[in-house]
This record gives structure tokens, C-alpha cells and sequence, in this order.
């Protein structure tokens, strides 16, 4: 993943709506409240695996994107089951990148797509959308995809839509839910800034945690830790 | 006659006779020879042809189905020569200058081409001649099945008919009238006399000269620039499913010589199986981007190609770059391409090969409000026009298919409070909108209705794009439907 730490930003506390409300007298147009923060990162690019909380909820859309690279092209592939349970990519809201969108048939060309992708050292990333648990996508596949992904140094990132978390090869394994947005400013009853809970379950090198982080015009903001940063080391020796 | 023999259950000595709808009812087409035996004849009314013996059988001729089969035998007939034309009804006319030594002689070309049609069951006239002209008058009139001829071309037309001249019906008839019947009574007759009583079209005196090659008769539509075009040979017709793949090894070093030489880089490349029975094989690739890359051709390529159905076997094979564009012999740089335009290129060709040139895309804009299509998508082998982003906040993904959902809402134009899609409940806690969009009357029928997009976010911070088509008393149907388009991120 790239080193996206520049806009990241950590607000522990339990209520995290109440720490950012416009009491606190912070201007609209004024950045996020909230702790800096470091998205945990490995050393170089590589593969990391996300769960969408449920594939109705496309939240994880949005905190990839605000840490995609946007200066080289982008390689999008989705599964067909992918793109008519929870919809095509659509290039108006992804914002100003080059995209290469592939539409597999089933996982197994939209594996072989991603390895190729990740073959291109002209990609500034590979975003690969599955659908369930495919019989294709076994540990030797994401394995291959993270050896790839590690060889020609573009990241990667393989999306698991309605999937359970089995055996990976995946350096970092993340699980996004979308949380009530942040409070807009001008809008008291439009939502406003997008808000996930994000959840680092398994991570080589980084102990895992779970957080609420918020993302505003380029930036990052971590608005809660629900559970406080210990919780993670107590989840890891639970599982 | 003989394709419609080959697939016809008559048996061989029935006086059948293909006919033609005319002006004034059926005319015959071709004749099989009992029927010729019988005084039926190629251009004469079936009527007539039925009075002289009333046991014709008539049978519809497909002129479209012969002409598809004279273009296929054109296009196998470049096994022989690049220069090929389909030249009238039923001939082919090759250029053959500088080929023939290549099958050890004109004697051994004719009588390859004599055999290969005989194979596929055809029977042929083959004439070579140094004017295109006299090579037509002597594979049609000649008395021999094939004719060679060199500087000998006046005496071998001097006895054939003057029809062979390829005049207009109306002059081969006032010719024949004037008692002129052979080509070599017209040669006698002073040019002058002659040339004064025909207008320019049709004047015997050009035709002879195009004949003789005194005057000049351009192939029309040669192509002047030849693709880039690599042929392999084989010794004898192979089957096997590694013959293409095996040919590929040596005909992509060839065509990449070419290529050098002419400075181009494929767009498309052809690889062509010349099959024994007269059939071709074909499997194309595009490039995004000219290459000329032996090896990034040959992965390309090789997987379409080894899939060839060889038939009864191919006994040739051609690899052409149908498209080529200019590709300069430059070096961008000392290391490896930084800007990696080039490698994304070869990833979108490969792609594109092997999942379909429809599958791999990019995103193509459009001047529209209409969300579908304001974002359309264009194989990303094609060119992607610049249009401006529109400025509205707009969802990540797309349904492909608005899908209905039912909605709380207060009517006839409030917010939505809940809705249900797929089965489950959301109760909406934000919103925002609407944003109205019109229909485009100027492509969209009149009924189309106006839709009213809202923002909308669950109370698990869940974010969708859902849109009220139409408003109560539009005049364009019943109560507004609801229909959830769009998920944000």
C-alpha cells in the first residue's frame, strides 16, 4: 500500500460525533478535527485484502480511492457477479485518473488479469473485485498475486465482496464498514464527509486494530477509535 | 455450375440448366453438358431452350453464392501472387511478374494452379500472357486449357473469335456482321477505317492494342503500398495443432524485418491458413499502440493462432500486418521506458486478446447530464476523446440496470424517508437533493420523465444515489416509480 500517512488523522474517544461537532467551533472550511495518524503501512507495495462489510455497502470504494495513486494508470478489474450485485465502476465519481477497466467472467480471468496487471510496471496500482469464495482464489493465488505485486513494486489491492476470510497470502488484511458520515457543514441534514470503520485484522509486522477514520478533500482523518488502540492485541491473541 | 453440381443431388447425366429471373421471364444460367447436348446454351430464354427438348430441368442459379465463392477463391488464389483481382463473373486475374520462378517455372505455376482447383473440384482455364487483356481472351476463347505464351501473343490470339477482344455486345455484333470474325481479319484491316466507325469505348483497334500491349491496361485496384506479409511454405499439408505455432517462429522474425525496413509497427496482425481444400484460416490481434516487438507479437498472437482448425490440413501459411502505422526506429531512453506508457500499452493488448476486445476498456465521456450516459466506455484499444468532467457529486459505481425499489416518501415531492432494495429495509437518516434531471426530448422518446436524484445514507452511514422518476400529474403515467442507480463510497 502506498504511504498514505500525509492526510491521516486519529480522534480517539467514544462518541466520535460529539468530538466533532460544530461546538467545537471549528470553521467549515477548517480541516478535521482529529490525531494525525499513520494508516499502517508495509515497507513497499504489495497485496492487501479487503472485506466489504457487506456488498450492499460499497464504503470500502471510498477509502481505497482516497489513497489511490492518481499519476499513473489504474488497473480496475471486476467479476462479472461483482459489477450486478453491487454495480460498475462509474468514472465521474472516481475523480481525475486513468483507468483501465476489465470486466472478468468469473474469478479465474479476473485473477489472471490482475497477475497480468501486476506484470505492468506502468500501473500505479491493480483493484480486483471478487464475488464469494471462488475456487480459483485459493492461498497459492493470492500468494502469486503478492509475490507480483512485491516484484514490480505496484500495488495491489483484491476486494473480497460477500467473501469469508480463508487462508491468504495477502500482506495486509483489512475489513471496511461504512459509520455515519461526518456532519456537514452547510447541510445539517445531508450527510457529509464519508466515515469507515476500518478494521486491520491480520497484518504482517503491525499488530491489528480496528478504528473509525474520515476523509475529507484529500486527507484523512481518524475521527474515533471505538475501542482504544489496545484492543487490537487483545482481538489478535483471542483469534 | 460445378459448385451447385458438388451439393446437388441430381444425378450427372440429367440435362439441368441454372436459370436467372430476366425481363421476360427465366434465362439460363449455366448448363450441365447433357443439357448442352440438347441445344440449351448459357444466355438463352428457358422457353426457347424447353422447345427444343421439353425434359430440361431448371433449377434457380445463386449468382451471390458464385460471386462469394469467386472472392473466397481470390483471397486463397494469394497463395500464388500478392496481386490478385477478381476480374468479371468468374476469373481471376493475377499478377504473376517475377512469381513464377518461385514454383520453378510459368509451366509448373499453371500447372499448380491447374491442380489445387482440381482438388477442390473446379475446373479451370489458365492462361499466361504478358497483357492482362490477351491472358483473358486466351483463357476464355483458347482452344488448350492452359496457355502459356510469351513474345508470341499476336499469333496465338490471331485465330480466336473477336468476342475474346471484350468489346460491348453491340460491337462484337456489327464486327461479326462486317464478316470480321477472327481476331487476326480485324489485326489486317487498316486502323484508321476501323477506328473511325466505333466510338472511343468500344473501338476494336484499342481493344486490340490492350491486347497486344501497345497501349496500357492498369490493374485497377491494386494497392500500391503492400502490407508488411510474411508466407510460409510447407513441404506437405500439416495437421498437427503445433504446425502454427511452429510457423510463427519463423515468420515473425521475417514480417519483423519488413516492418524495420518500412519503419512501422503493427496495429493488426493476421495470421492466414491456407488449407489444401481451398479454405482459409484466419486469426487477428490488434495492438493499442504500433509495435513491431517479436516477442511481445509472438505472445500475442500464438494462443488464437494454435487454435487454427486445420481442416484437412494447411500446406501454407501467411502472417500480415493488415494495419501498420509508422513507428520510427527511435530509443526513448538508456533504461527501460520510464514513463511505462509503452508497457501499459502491451498490457491492454494482451488483455484484449485474451478476454475480448469489449472487455477491457476505458472510460469515454460524454456531454450529458443523463448519469448512464455521461460515462460511456470505449475499448481501451480505441482512442479516447478529452471531454471536460462534469462538476456534480457523483456515486463510485453504477448499477448497470436502475433496479426499482419501494420508498417512503412524503408525496408529492418530499424527501424519502425509507426505502427497500433487495428485500432489505434502510431507513434513511440523511438526504440531500434533489437534483433534477431532465429527459433529452431531442434522443429520448416523449414519454421519457424527469428523474429526481437524492443523496440518501442509512443509519449504518451506508450511501446511495436513488432517483423518483417522474412527478405526479406530469401527464407522462401513473404515480412516480423509485429506482435505486448508484452507490457512493
Amino acid at each position: 500500500m502506498s504511504r498514505v500517512a500525509k492526510g491521516l488523522s486519529l480522534v480517539a474517544g467514544d462518541g466520535s460525533r460529539a468530538a466533532i461537532s460544530p461546538a467545537s467551533g471549528a470553521a467549515p472550511d477548517a480541516p478535521l478535527p482529529g490525531v494525525r495518524w499513520p494508516l499502517p503501512a508495509p515497507p513497499g507495495p504489495t497485496l492487501s485484502e479487503l472485506f466489504a462489510a457487506s456488498p450492499r455497502d460499497a464504503g470500502w470504494a471510498g477509502f481505497l480511492l482516497a489513497q489511490a495513486e492518481r499519476s499513473k494508470p489504474l488497473l480496475w478489474v471486476q467479476e462479472r457477479m461483482a459489477i450486478l450485485e453491487s454495480g460498475r465502476i462509474y468514472p465521474p465519481g472516481l475523480g481525475s485518473m486513468e483507468l483501465i477497466h476489465v470486466e472478468a467472467r468469473d474469478a479465474r480471468a479476473a485473477l489472471w488479469a490482475m497477475e497480468e496487471g501486476l506484470r505492468c510496471s506502468g500501473l500505479s496500482g491493480v483493484i480486483g473485485e471478487l464475488w464469494g469464495d471462488p475456487q480459483a482464489l485459493d492461498f497459492t493465488a493470492t500468494r502469486r498475486l503478492a509475490v507480483a505485486a512485491e516484484r514490480s513494486r505496484v500495488p495491489c489491492w483484491l476486494v473480497r465482496l460477500a467473501g469469508i476470510a480463508n487462508l491468504s497470502g495477502a500482506r495486509m488484511r483489512w475489513r471496511i464498514a461504512s459509520r455515519p458520515s461526518l456532519l456537514n457543514p452547510f447541510d445539517p441534514r445531508a450527510s457529509g464527509a464519508s466515515a469507515w470503520d476500518v478494521e486491520l485484522f491480520r497484518a504482517r509486522g503491525y499488530p491489528p486494530g480496528r478504528w473509525a477514520i474520515a476523509h475529507e478533500a484529500g486527507a484523512f482523518h481518524l475521527v474515533a477509535a471505538p475501542s482504544g488502540g489496545t484492543l487490537g492485541e487483545v482481538e489478535r491473541l483471542r483469534a | 455450375m460445378e459448385r451447385w453440381a458438388r451439393s446437388s443431388d441430381f444425378a450427372p447425366d440429367d440435362p439441368v440448366v441454372l436459370t436467372i429471373e430476366g425481363t421476360h421471364g427465366p434465362i439460363i444460367h449455366a448448363v450441365t453438358r447433357p443439357a448442352a447436348e440438347r441445344g440449351a446454351r448459357a444466355g438463352a430464354r428457358l422457353t426457347d431452350a424447353r422447345a427444343l427438348d421439353p425434359s430440361l430441368v431448371a433449377v434457380p442459379a445463386d449468382p451471390e453464392g458464385d460471386a462469394a465463392l469467386v472472392e473466397r477463391l481470390a483471397r486463397w488464389a494469394g497463395r500464388w501472387s500478392p496481386l490478385v483481382e477478381v476480374d468479371g463473373e468468374s476469373s481471376l486475374r493475377l499478377d504473376v511478374t517475377g512469381v513464377a520462378h518461385l514454383f520453378g517455372g510459368e509451366t509448373e505455376l499453371v500447372a499448380d494452379v491447374q491442380t489445387r482447383f482440381a482438388v477442390a473440384g473446379l475446373s479451370t482455364r489458365v492462361a499466361i500472357a504478358p497483357t492482362a487483356a490477351a491472358a483473358w481472351a486466351l483463357a476464355h476463347f483458347g482452344k488448350a486449357a492452359s496457355v502459356i505464351c510469351g513474345k508470341d501473343t499476336g499469333a496465338k490470339l490471331a485465330d480466336l473469335p473477336v468476342a475474346a477482344l471484350r468489346l460491348p455486345p453491340e460491337a462484337t455484333q456489327t464486327l461479326q456482321r462486317l464478316g470480321l470474325k477472327t481476331i487476326s481479319t480485324l489485326a489486317g484491316i487498316e486502323r484508321r477505317s476501323l477506328a473511325r466507325r466505333f466510338r472511343e469505348v468500344d473501338n476494336p483497334v484499342d481493344a486490340l492494342d490492350r491486347a497486344l500491349g501497345r497501349k496500357p491496361e492498369p490493374l485497377t485496384a491494386v494497392s500500391t503500398v503492400r502490407p508488411p506479409r510474411a508466407l510460409l511454405k510447407l513441404e506437405e499439408p500439416a495437421t498437427h495443432p503445433e504446425a502454427p505455432t511452429q510457423a510463427l517462429e519463423r515468420l515473425i522474425p521475417n514480417l519483423v524485418q519488413q516492418l524495420q525496413r518500412r519503419h512501422l509497427g503493427v496495429r493488426r496482425l493476421a495470421m492466414i491458413g491456407f488449407r489444401v481444400d481451398g479454405s482459409t484460416a484466419v486469426a487477428s490481434v490488434a495492438t493499442s499502440i504500433p509495435s513491431r516487438e517479436p516477442k511481445h507479437l509472438l505472445r500475442l498472437i500464438a494462443d488464437k493462432a494454435a487454435a487454427l482448425d486445420p481442416g484437412f490440413g494447411f500446406d501454407a501459411f501467411a502472417l500480415q500486418a493488415d494495419w501498420a502505422e509508422n513507428l520510427a526506429s527511435a530509443q526513448d531512453s538508456l533504461v527501460d521506458d520510464p514513463s511505462g506508457t509503452r508497457e501499459v500499452a502491451r498490457l491492454i493488448d494482451r488483455l484484449s486478446v485474451k478476454l475480448g476486445p469489449d472487455k477491457v476498456r476505458r472510460p469515454q465521456r460524454h456531454e450529458s447530464h443523463l448519469p448512464e450516459r455521461a460515462s460511456g466506455w470505449r475499448p481501451a484499444l480505441d482512442k479516447i476523446d478529452p471531454v471536460k468532467a462534469p462538476a456534480a457529486q457523483r456515486p463510485q459505481r453504477l448499477l448497470d440496470r436502475p433496479e426499482a425499489i419501494a420508498v417512503v416518501y412524503a408525496t408529492p415531492e418530499g424527501v424519502p424517508r425509507r426505502f427497500v432494495w433487495r428485500r432489505a429495509v434502510h431507513d434513511i437518516a440523511r438526504v440531500e437533493g434533489p437534483e433534477r434531471i431532465a429527459p433529452e426530448w431531442w434522443r429520448q422518446p416523449s414519454t421519457a420523465r424527469l428523474r429526481d436524484y437524492y443523496r440518501v445514507e442509512d443509519q449504518a452511514g451506508r450511501r446511495y444515489w436513488i432517483y423518483r422518476e417522474g412527478v405526479i400529474g406530469d401527464g407522462r403515467g401513473g404515480l412516480p416509480e423509485w429506482y435505486m442507480h448508484g452507490l457512493f463510497g
